[in-house]
């Protein structure tokens, strides 16, 4: 079977996983009945414990559906410390939901893969030796690969029906109100464990600071939460995330970033009170920089900005270029530790961020977005997903959802090292190229051909400089070479969600 | 040609090549590490033999360490290692390069 | 290879000779002129590995428009042969000698670069040469330098070692180059070649960068030499020409073409005769006006 994009897909497990082939970007107006919890009816004053192992072990059993948050980033030390004691008590065959995987997790979950405890996982993404594990036909079950608001959808209608979320925070009272803000593990919004918290059957949630009830600002309420676990530590504060981003010192990336800029500046929604996103990667980060000395030059000034969040973000929000910051995540400390300052600085819930299948979701109101990719094809199909050599390394994250912004602008370098970013078709398609506008990068700007609008515009910028994506191509395999096609085996070890939850591409084991 | 002594050129940097030439005696054998192995694999050793080949070198252990270089990299390192391990730096062999 | 004499050469971007990342990518960045640096930038122990690469990128890598230039070592090095032949070989545009005090080392360097160009059987005189004073004696010897050989296109100052040779060192307001800026480019306008300021390394002195380069925009500099991409766009802003220059030399050319329609030898303008030098003008303003993206391919102002 194929979808609209002439995607080969697996008929027999699209089958007998229920899956529709992604069709289009248009959501419409479905009615969806979403799902709620089991509630274990509690006064609450019995919540509080240090035996993290008992909680496991009455609460995890075999063929349950466990979820985790990936707010700590890289300094996370819960996942291990709960998978370890999972693992120790022998159960099997879970499903892994996560909001996400960093690397700190990769060899944890690889263990419980080959123990039998982990069976199936569903993430934004994977990498390092997770992703090289699961490329190499690690897992029987194919990994489900969803956007955060994919993700967000898949919870409220059961798709995902978490059995017990574990929830670290950095601060939690003993009935479990809870938030982000304040502690040594501070990560700002707790965006995506909203969800879990919201949805899980069972919320468990392990802090290393016990606060007086009751404790507010309640991101996570008491009404949700079964367990507050006491550890030792949540989380590395060293390595949740740097004091502040930085903008890249790399010429490349910021001819890049500056390319965008002007983008973004001579589109029609470079207006007073426009809203726009930055995704991560060196170039994305920087048009900040950019974007911030033409809205002080032409007296613009943002509604608000979105998603995952930076310091430079929140110096726009001080300096009163933007209105409110909108904030699923924070990516550094400064991001993180606005948050409670400042009351302009909104903590969203994935839901609210992106889901689709919404009464209205913030990504549905938003004019501009720049994102990474690792490849484009000359169908403007972007792959975040899987690298030059077919190995996943990589997250939807908000990708997929944020595209659907009415300027979404792709920005790469032409070619990194000796990959080419703009080839004929993408390893993977993560996010298709109707919902992508245009493409930047150092040696040229490509607009999709269904945006003569932005043609003509630009068209009229002195030293802009148009090309056609077909050109961009040629280009890098003039630099690059014409490589060897990538070869997989029959076996599909994952697929790949579209926001609305057809399925927009497979993954195939890598064959080496 | 024989080559004289061991000899490396080129660096691990981003877009560059290691080139490491030794004394061999079965040919021009390869040992390729790179990135993009699966995909320019087979040009890179391409561009390396065509080098050593055109240096009349027959037979040389090579140990090339990749790190996304372009053709005209790798061509210019392996000129590099080649002229080292013949010790003949001083004369550039201008049919070559 | 593009016209020598009459181009713009607002830029001179440096690129050390042997880093294959910034080789390859040297042409993004709109540089009027590519150096790519045989001598300071690279060890001692690196040399012929440098001349390599370079060699191989100026034979695979598309710079564009670019002028491409090399740093080659200097005169008194054993690389200097070598770097003469391997960068005619390779057809580089222009050479740049380091450490350039008297006609005679570019009298000297012509004659190695002719007999590379008998050598590889390329036409003689396609490639051109440029010098870098960088002592006392190079700044006095600089007018005869300048003029040594009909292949010269240009001069530049190398305040690093200069100021060194001075007894003096850098300092903000740049005083201490007056005299050699001025000499450079008397001599250089003399000869009827370019002159290139100096390199400011200060990245984070972003303002003196500017002070710089407005500096040396006003007593007549072609252009500066720069260690970073991110200056490009800094300069080519301060070498914009303004909306009143672009008018002015639009009325200068217009006056050219109706002298033309009319057979006319003499141009007129306003009824007043419009004399070489004003032409010249008009014709560099219309040059930088396009370069900056201020007129049309017709050479009509672009209203913002």
């Amino acid at each position: 079977m194929k979808n609209s994009l002439n995607r080969e897909l697996p008929d027999q497990i699209m089958s007998d996983l229920n899956y529709r082939p992604f069709e289009s970007t248009e959501i419409g107006h479905p009615e969806i009945q979403r799902t709620a919890p089991v509630v274990r009816v509690t006064t609450g004053n019995d919540k509080v414990t240090d035996d993290l192992e008992a909680v496991v072990k009455n609460n995890v059993h075999d063929g349950m559906t466990i979820s985790f948050h990936h707010h700590f980033r890289e300094g996370d030390f819960v996942f291990n410390r709960v998978m370890g004691i999972i693992m120790d008590l022998g159960i099997k065959d879970l499903t892994l939901a996560p909001s996400s995987l960093t690397n700190v997790m990769n060899d944890t979950v690889v263990k419980a893969i080959n123990s039998g405890t982990v069976t199936h996982i569903t993430s934004s993404g994977m990498r390092g030796s997770l992703g090289d594990a699961v490329s190499h036909g690690a897992l029987k079950a194919p990994v489900i690969f969803r956007s955060h608001g994919g993700r967000a959808r898949a919870i409220e209608n059961g798709d995902i029906k978490i059995d017990v979320a574990f929830l670290g925070v950095p601060n939690a009272d003993r009935l479990g109100n809870a938030n982000g803000m304040y502690g040594d593990a501070v990560f700002g919004s707790l965006g995506y464990a909203l969800m879990d918290a919201q949805y899980a059957n069972k919320v468990v949630l392990l802090t290393d600071n016990l606060v007086s009830y009751p404790n507010t600002p309640a991101s996570i309420k008491q009404t949700q939460v079964d367990y507050v676990v006491e550890v030792d530590k949540v989380g590395d504060p060293d390595k949740i995330g740097s004091g502040a981003t930085r903008f890249t010192k790399d010429p490349k990336e910021l001819k890049i970033a500056e390319m965008v800029n002007s983008v973004i500046t001579n589109s029609q929604y470079f207006q007073d009170g426009f809203s726009f996103q930055t995704g991560s990667g060196g170039a994305a980060l920087a048009v900040t920089r950019y974007l911030k000395e033409s809205m002080v030059e032409n007296h613009i000034k943002a509604s608000f900005t979105l998603g995952g969040i930076t310091s430079p973000m929140i110096d726009l929000l001080k300096e009163g270029l933007v209105d409110k910051v909108m904030d699923v995540q924070d990516f550094d400390k400064g991001a993180a530790s606005s948050m409670a300052d400042n009351k302009n600085q909104q903590e969203i819930d994935a839901s609210w961020y992106a889901d689709p299948d919404n009464k209205g979701a913030m990504v549905d109101q938003l004019d501009v977005v720049i994102l990474s990719a690792l490849e484009v094809d000359t169908n403007f199909n972007v792959n975040v997903m899987t690298g030059s050599d077919g190995v996943i390394r990589g997250a939807v994250g908000g990708h997929q959802d944020a595209a659907t912004a009415k300027l979404t602008i792709i920005c790469s370098p032409l070619v990194r090292g000796r990959n080419a970013t703009v080839v004929k078709d993408v390893a993977t398609v993560v996010t298709p190229g109707d919902s992508v506008d245009v493409v930047v990068t150092e040696r040229g700007i490509a607009v999709n051909p269904k945006r003569q609008d932005l043609i003509d515009r630009f068209n009229q910028v002195p030293g802009m400089k148009l090309v056609s994506i077909a050109d961009l191509q040629a280009e890098a395999e003039k630099i690059v070479g014409e490589p060897k096609p990538l070869e997989y085996t029959d076996r599909t070890v994952a697929l790949v969600e579209y926001r609305d939850g057809t399925i927009i591409d497979q993954i195939k084991e890598v064959k080496d | 040609m024989e080559i004289k002594k061991t000899a490396l050129a080129g660096t691990l940097e981003s877009s560059d090549i290691q080139i490491m030439l030794s004394k061999g005696t079965n040919g021009i054998q390869i040992d390729l590490d790179s990135e993009v192995a699966k995909s320019f694999g087979d040009d890179i050793r391409r561009v390396i033999t065509t080098v050593l080949t055109d240096f009349n070198i027959t037979d040389v252990n090579v140990k090339a360490v990749d790190k996304g270089a372009l053709d005209c990299v790798i061509k210019a390192r392996t000129i590099a290692a080649a002229q080292r391990a013949l010790d003949t730096v001083n004369e550039p062999a201008w049919e070559v390069l | 290879m593009t016209e020598s004499k009459e181009r713009l050469r607002r830029t001179m971007m440096f690129v050390p000779g042997n880093n294959p990342g910034m080789v390859k990518d040297a042409g993004i960045y709109g540089a009027d002129s590519i150096m790519f640096d045989l001598e300071d930038a690279v060890s001692m122990t690196e040399k012929d590995a440098a001349r390599d690469l370079v060699f191989e990128a100026l034979h695979t890598v598309d710079y564009g428009d670019a002028e491409l230039v090399v740093r080659i070592n200097g005169l008194d090095t054993p690389y200097y042969q070598n770097d003469i032949k391997a960068m005619v070989k390779a057809g580089i545009d222009v050479i740049r000698l380091p450490k350039t005090e008297s006609a005679e080392m570019i009298q000297q360097l012509e004659a190695e670069v002719v007999k590379a160009e008998e050598q590889f059987n390329l036409p003689v005189g396609s490639t051109h040469l440029m010098a870098a004073i960088e002592s006392a004696k190079g700044v006095l010897n600089a007018p005869e330098i300048a003029a040594a050989s009909d292949r010269m296109i240009g001069i530049a100052l190398s305040a690093e070692d200069y100021t060194t040779d001075m007894k003096t060192h850098r300092y903000k307001d740049g005083r201490e180059l007056e005299f050699a800026r001025n000499m450079v480019l008397h001599a250089a306008r003399a000869a009827g070649i370019a002159a290139f300021d100096t390199v400011f390394t200060n990245m984070d002195d972003v303002d003196g960068f500017k002070r710089e380069t407005e500096y040396i925009h006003q007593l007549g500099y072609d252009g500066k030499s720069l260690v970073n991409p991110r200056q490009i766009p800094m300069v080519n802003a301060i070498y914009a020409p303004s909306k009143k220059e672009i008018k002015d030399a639009q009325n200068v050319i217009a006056a050219i073409e109706a002298a033309h329609q009319k057979g006319s030898g003499v141009i007129s303008m306003n009824g007043q005769m419009v004399d070489r030098p004003v032409v010249l003008r008009a014709e560099r303003v219309m040059r930088l006006a396009k370069a900056s993206h201020l007129v049309d391919q017709e050479g009509n102002y672009i209203e913002k």
